[in-house]
């Protein structure tokens, strides 16, 4: 049995398959563009061409993210702060605390000991603190969004950086490069500045350890550093963070098709021939 | 004879008015300000001298405002912007009772009495929401043009909302009215209601009274004072010279502190010849 999660974010759709015993059979990423529909489908494409599946030997899937109601071919749609919470808890178990920094929002969740979602605050009004502030900056800088964790290494004084908004952000990096600062000072500024945003969304929600970074930015080495110098403590990070979505929800959509089976199988042994046309 | 330049320093553009001793302008210059302001302030100052047909060293006082008002290396004295507007925008429509500067980054309110005085004062200076950036931002991911903005928009047939207020998270929704086929008018009159509401809201917070006279760059684009007039459902004042109303602010105050310094000192010149005598 194969089950599947898909995460449609705002800039990339992920999709993963897990077997019966919960292993990762297979991940994929695309770019979410315009299309929702089309992302859901090419992820799913991709992550079943992976596996060397077809979509019929997937049992049940779960859509996530902010595009869930557009997946097709979803059995079912579970917000992203549930699916975060159980990908980070089955990566991390003693996960209390989850960092989501994607494309458009950042997202402070605690969880209790059952992955169950006990709070969560959410910054999706102002893109300050969240990946497109990141990416903004590269630009004005002529970076990669990639390079950005390897320069920020390179610094040894960061600056400080005063504006919150992304776009006074744009000027002040432009003014501080006028007046011959170094490149990986700026960056290193920035990732600070960053993490002072995150670490409010978290106090806001109760800072329980372990915490969990996930989402696409949990990528970025220099952002999982300044975090945790911000913090005073370790992030965990796994190499499949910008997946903890898709996992999650492939997580569901496993307990789902387990709780489906099981009914089938007792609903056959107990009332022999009335099960039919099952659950 | 004796001439007076104001330059505004601002993040968009730098903006220089030369006056002659009577208060009558006598050039206006611009250009953009990029990162090297005290370059931006020479430039000014050299097309507007070019432009009066004057030496440079002509000019025999400089007051500079705006946020690069401190990089100006030849001024005598700098004034805040709030000021600055308060006087130029005065200048332009006497009867100005509340001044709406719209710069590139921000966005600010004052209520002025009979007087001039300042008497209360809102700025938008944490975040691009009602900025003229917002309006950059939302024409280069329509690949528009800037100053065809503004005329586009009134051809709107059916005004695309904007719903997020952050100039950032604007682009990506703008995007996503261009794939779902809406026209770049509809979407850039959306863009313009949605500031006007931002910014109306700093002009309620002054308690505001007419005459609103409008200053900054934006004030250039029709169809943002096109959003602001509905919402407000009052005219504004707005005149060619309404982006200038800071440089032409600074050179007023510049000439009047001027006159006044010579004022003393022809005053002390004569005090020293009488008892001289």
């Amino acid at each position: 049995m194969l089950v599947g999660g898909v995460d449609v974010g705002s800039t990339t759709t992920k999709a993963a398959l897990l077997d019966e015993n919960k292993r990762v059979r297979a991940l994929a990423i695309v770019d979410t563009g315009a299309n929702v529909v089309r992302a859901a489908e090419r992820a799913f494409q991709e992550a079943l061409k992976l596996a060397g599946v077809e979509a019929w030997d997937v049992a049940f899937t779960v859509g996530t993210g902010y595009g869930r109601y557009r997946v097709p071919f979803g059995d079912l749609q579970v917000t992203e702060i549930s699916c975060h919470a159980k990908g980070a808890c089955f990566l991390f178990p003693k996960t209390r605390t989850i960092l989501d920094m994607g494309g458009q929002d950042t997202k402070a969740i605690r969880v209790n000991e059952l992955a169950e979602v006990k709070d969560f605050c959410m910054n999706d009004k102002c893109a300050a603190g969240t990946g497109r502030f990141l990416a903004a900056a590269a630009q004005v800088l002529g970076l990669e969004l990639e390079e950005l964790g390897r320069v920020a290494a390179e610094s040894s004084r960061p600056l400080k950086i005063t504006n919150v908004c992304t776009v006074f952000v744009e000027q002040e990096i432009m003014m501080h490069l006028a007046r011959g600062c170094r490149v990986e000072d700026v960056v290193a500024g920035v990732h600070l500045a960053i993490a002072g945003r995150s670490v409010a969304l978290l106090r806001r929600v109760g800072l329980e350890e372990e915490i969990t970074f996930t989402g696409g930015v949990a990528r970025n080495a220099g952002m999982v550093r300044a975090l945790e110098e911000r913090l005073q403590r370790r992030l965990n990070v796994a190499p499949e963070s910008q997946h903890i979505g898709a996992i999650g929800a492939a997580l569901f959509a496993w307990e789902r098709a387990a709780h489906a089976q099981a009914k089938k199988l007792s609903g056959d042994s107990a009332r022999p021939g009335a099960g039919g046309g099952g659950a | 004879m004796d001439l007076v330049l104001g330059v505004d320093v601002g993040t968009r553009m730098t903006r220089a008015v030369l006056l002659d001793d009577r208060g009558q302008i006598l050039a206006r210059a611009s250009r953009e300000t990029g990162a090297r302001l005290e370059l931006a302030a020479d430039k000014v100052l050299e097309a507007a001298a070019a432009l009066a047909g004057v030496r440079a060293h002509e000019i025999g006082y400089v007051a500079s405002t705006g946020y690069g008002r401190f990089r100006v290396p030849f001024r005598q004295i700098q004034i805040t912007e709030m000021t600055c507007h308060a006087v130029g925008a005065r200048h332009l429509f006497p009867g100005t009772r509340t001044v709406l500067d719209m710069g590139a980054m921000n966005s600010r309110a004052m209520r002025v009495a009979e007087s001039g005085r300042v008497l209360a004062f809102r700025m938008n200076d944490r975040c691009a929401s009602g900025a003229g950036r917002f309006i950059e931002r939302v024409a280069r991911a329509l690949e528009i043009e800037l100053d065809q903005v503004g005329e586009m928009s009134l051809r709107a047939q059916n005004p695309q909302p904007i719903s997020s207020i952050c100039a950032v998270l604007a682009e990506s929704e703008v995007i996503n009215h261009v794939t779902a086929g809406k026209a770049p008018e509809d979407i850039l009159c959306g863009t313009h209601h949605s500031i006007a509401e931002r910014v109306i809201a700093l002009v309620r917070q002054v308690g505001a009274q007419p005459e609103i006279t409008l200053t900054g760059g934006v004030a250039k684009n029709v169809g943002l004072v096109r959003a602001l007039e509905d919402r407000l459902g009052i005219r504004l004042n707005v005149s060619s010279d309404s982006e200038y109303a800071g440089a032409l602010g600074a050179a007023l105050l510049g000439l009047q502190r001027w006159q006044r310094l010579r004022e003393s000192s022809t005053t002390r010149l004569d005090r020293l010849r009488e008892s001289g005598n």
